[in-house]
């Protein structure tokens, strides 16, 4: 079954098609990247995806359940998260902190219990904060959870984006560009940590720049240009594949 | 249709105030994304200094010419010492040092000048001119050709001159502005003082419909702020529509409704349509990158 | 309850200070102001500070909380407390149905909005003088009493007025450390990356406006009580600017920040009494020089420099 189904989907901004007649699907459990030349809308899509954009023409499922136009949180609560390309981290926080709202969606306390901290919010807050130490942990972040998000570097910043999204549980992870900016070593790291992800049962869709991490990892890959589907298949495939080596070459 | 036409006659002068407001507020936002909330004091002081220099005996039109170079100093000393020094301050910050500028200069004003109301004496005569039923006072037509002319002014300034460029060009983009060899530093400078100084002349053409006092630049300040979101944030020429629309709107609705709600017809205004469009009637939206 | 100390300590020394000077002027007189500048800073702080929202407008729902216990007591002779909770109920109203146009603004034009509001409700409060009495006001509220007690002495509307301070701290303290501060803060941070986490940020958004008028409301009816008066010139956009001050001045996003800063500007009029003329002048002074030299505030800063003191005398032990 596929988790993820794009049908017909277009994006225009003012006269320009970022995103043209785009239909693929993505199955369950595995790691479905997608790459395509500078400019060649992988990001856009992300956005169309999570609906900080509105598509201008064509549907999303996921779980074949139409998800398009719905606003980002509710499409948060289906199962689906993402990290960004600028990264978005709540500077304003601690890690610890960052991650506990990735839990938002896994505890239910509103702003009333909250003021009165009822003894039902303090078990919560037990609980919550058990469940962000698991997903700081699993990322390899356990010594920085208290320190200020503001202070930390990079390549850890980009991790606690991960981490947060891992502690809402999602059944599909959006990744954008996670290897930007990292270092050799990091990069190996942040590739087990991907795949640990998705032997985790949760489904990975990558945005990423660099060639030997995709085809290491993926089991399957789209290549996007000018906005359209040039190709998709297993990494052999499209390494082999002369339009894509056009593309990439022809730049 | 007699009264309205004394309303458009009284609302395109109030307009052309907050249009001049509004223009100098668009001028500082553009140069350097501040809300300048001292703007109205700008106002007030072009007009007090005016007058007290009238009083010391200098002749109104020298009076006049000086009232605009000290408010133009208050807007230099207001960028050189508030401004610049809190480079990285947030939106909220630099509202709060702008509203405490705008205290600051009230609170001088007041030691300088007391709580007392002046006037200043029209330009011209005072005999009313009669079209139709509708009356017009000779200053109503100073205030908007006086107006008419400061805009010409400023939008040759901003579209010809050198200078008037180089401030555009920060305005898109400082570092690349500064890349080019332009002396941003100086360009914002100039902005906070010309901004002053379309202040002042906006205080030396209304003070003698409505008089002045020390408090009086508050509430103009904002209507100016009002005009230059209902024209769109950061767009001149919007910020004088803007302006002379709200003064129309205003005293059309005082007019009809009661003329103790006038302002408050001018903020549900803006409400209205920020909430219906934020951006203004000439803006353009923003999207944010992720 | 490590968690609390510091509102413990704070707690005891305000409940304290009458016992010790039962007098004092500073004590039961500016000290009723103190603490409704307190309260007020705090629930403005839960916006601004907690959910990084600007208000320009948080007198008006002091001030409708203030008229609705005047004129429901007054002209329609309703039992204050009643009149109280018609106030509360009439602004949870109001603010609920404005908080989502008026939220959906950023920025300068969520300043703008706010600043409107304001001017608008005191606009109102100032012409609709059949209601409101005008710019006269209206005097005569009846004592208000609590458990049987009237309350009709400075000293016990010192506890009244020190005890629904304290809780607001305590609620605001709360709401920082728990599922629904988080999610204004994720609000303040990244409101993208807010959504993405599931979070109904517009939702939010409208709960704390309410949530924050509510409070600012309660202080309102209290006010009006205790002053026996209410008057325009109380809830003007001046007041506003004061209460953004507050918060400002003491670091926006803290709790005892907001208590600070409101103490300092409470304090701070008895202060320049002494430099008479000069009052404003110095009152802006202070506000620019704060602003561009601790931008943090001074709470935050303060706190911040004393972590660091101590913590270099730890790597020097």
């Amino acid at each position: 079954m596929s988790l993820l189904k794009v049908k017909n989907l277009e994006k225009q901004f003012g006269g320009l098609k970022a995103i043209s007649d785009l239909s693929f699907s993505v199955p369950e459990n595995i790691i479905f990247s997608i790459i395509g030349p500078n400019g060649a809308g992988k990001t856009t899509l992300f956005n169309l995806l999570t609906n900080i954009y509105k598509p201008s023409a064509g549907s999303i499922f996921f779980k074949d359940k139409e998800i398009t136009g719905l606003p980002p949180f509710k499409i948060a609560r289906l199962g689906i998260s993402r990290t960004f390309q600028n990264l978005q981290v709540f500077l304003n926080m601690s890690a610890i902190e960052n991650v506990m709202v990735g839990c938002h969606l896994r505890s239910r306390t509103g702003l009333l219990a909250s003021a009165l901290r009822l003894p039902s919010v303090i078990q919560e807050e037990k609980e919550v904060r058990r469940m962000a130490e698991e997903a700081l942990h699993f990322c390899g972040l356990s010594e920085y959870k208290d320190r200020p998000a503001a202070g930390l570097p990079y390549g850890l910043l980009k991790k606690l984006e991960v981490a947060r999204s891992l502690a809402s549980k999602p059944k599909l992870l959006l990744m954008d560009e996670p290897a930007a900016g990292l270092n050799d070593t990091e990069t190996q790291e942040l590739c087990q940590l991907i795949k640990r992800i998705c032997e985790s049962g949760i489904t990975v869709l990558l945005v990423e720049h660099n060639m030997s991490l995709v085809m290491e990892i993926s089991q399957r890959v789209l290549v996007l240009n000018y906005g359209r589907l040039l190709a998709e298949g297993p990494p052999e495939q499209i390494q082999k594949n002369p339009d894509v080596i056009a593309a990439y070459l022809g730049e | 249709m007699d009264q309205l036409l004394q309303f458009l006659i009284s609302g395109l002068t109030v307009g052309s105030i907050y249009a001049l407001v509004a223009l100098g507020f668009s001028i500082i936002y553009n140069a350097s994304d501040v809300v300048n909330f001292a703007q109205g004091e700008f106002v007030m002081i072009g007009a007090m200094s005016a007058i007290f220099l009238m009083k010391a005996g200098l002749s109104y039109p020298f009076a006049a010419l000086l009232a605009i170079a000290i408010t133009a100093g208050v807007g230099l000393a207001l960028e050189k010492f508030a401004i610049e020094p809190a480079k990285n301050a947030t939106v909220v910050s630099t509202i709060i040092i702008t509203i405490g500028a705008s205290i600051f200069l009230r609170g001088a004003a007041l030691l300088i000048w007391g709580k007392e109301i002046y006037g200043l004496p029209p330009f011209t005569s005072n005999n009313p001119i009669k079209i139709g039923n509708a009356t017009i006072l000779p200053q109503n037509l100073w205030v908007m050709m006086g107006t008419a002319v400061t805009v010409l002014a400023v939008k040759y300034f901003f579209d010809r001159t050198r200078m008037g460029k180089a401030i555009l060009a920060c305005s898109y983009n400082k570092k690349a502005a500064y890349l080019v060899g332009i002396d941003v530093k100086k360009m914002l400078l100039v902005a906070y003082g010309l901004s002053a100084a379309l202040g002042s002349a906006a205080g030396l053409l209304v003070t003698p419909i409505t008089f002045m006092s020390y408090g009086a630049g508050v509430m103009l300040g904002l209507k100016g702020f009002c005009a230059a979101i209902l024209g769109g944030m950061g767009n001149s020429m919007g910020a004088v529509l803007g302006g002379i629309l709200l003064g129309i709107v205003e005293t059309v609705g005082a007019g009809f409704i009661s003329s103790g709600y006038k302002d408050a017809i001018a903020f549900f205004v803006i409400l209205l349509v920020l909430f219906v469009k934020p951006s203004g009637i000439l803006g353009k939206g923003e999207t944010e990158r992720v | 309850m490590k968690r609390l100390a510091g509102f413990a300590i704070f707690a005891a020394v305000c409940l304290l200070l009458p016992v010790i000077f039962p007098d004092n002027y500073y004590v039961t007189v500016v000290g009723l102001t103190i603490f409704l500048n307190i309260t007020l800073a705090v629930s403005l702080n839960l916006l601004m500070g907690y959910a990084g929202q600007i208000s320009l407008g948080h007198a008006a729902f002091f001030g409708l909380g203030a008229y609705s216990s005047a004129i429901l007591t007054i002209k329609y002779g309703l039992n204050p407390w009643l009149a109280m909770i018609l106030g509360a109920v009439l602004v949870i109203c109001l603010s609920y149905v404005l908080s989502r146009p008026i939220l959906r603004l950023k920025g300068h034009y969520l300043a703008m909005a706010t600043l409107g509001l304001g001017i608008i409700v005191h606009i109102f409060f100032v012409q609709a003088d059949e209601l409101t009495g005008g710019p006269d006001g209206i005097t005569g509220l009846p004592t208000l009493s609590l458990f049987g007690v009237a309350i009709d002495s400075d000293i016990k509307w010192y506890f009244v007025l020190c005890s629904y301070m304290l809780l607001s701290v305590l609620f605001s303290l709360n709401i920082a450390d728990s599922r629904a501060g988080r999610a204004l803060s994720a609000v303040h941070g990244s409101e993208i990356a807010a959504q993405m986490m599931g979070i109904d940020t517009a939702k939010v958004k409208s709960h704390i406006f309410v949530f924050s008028a509510l409070m600012a409301a309660l202080a309102g009816s209290l006010f009006a009580h205790q002053q026996d008066f209410v008057s325009p010139e109380s809830f003007s956009f001046f007041f506003s600017i004061e209460l953004v001050t507050m918060v400002v001045l003491g670091g926006l996003g803290s709790t005892f920040g907001a208590v600070l800063g409101a103490f300092i500007l409470s304090i701070l009029p008895e202060v320049l009494i002494v430099f008479e003329d000069f009052e404003v002048l110095v009152f802006g002074l202070i506000l620019m020089v704060i602003m561009i030299f601790l931008p943090e505030g001074l709470f935050v800063s303060l706190k911040n420099r004393a972590a660091m003191m101590l913590s270099k005398r730890g790597i020097g032990s």
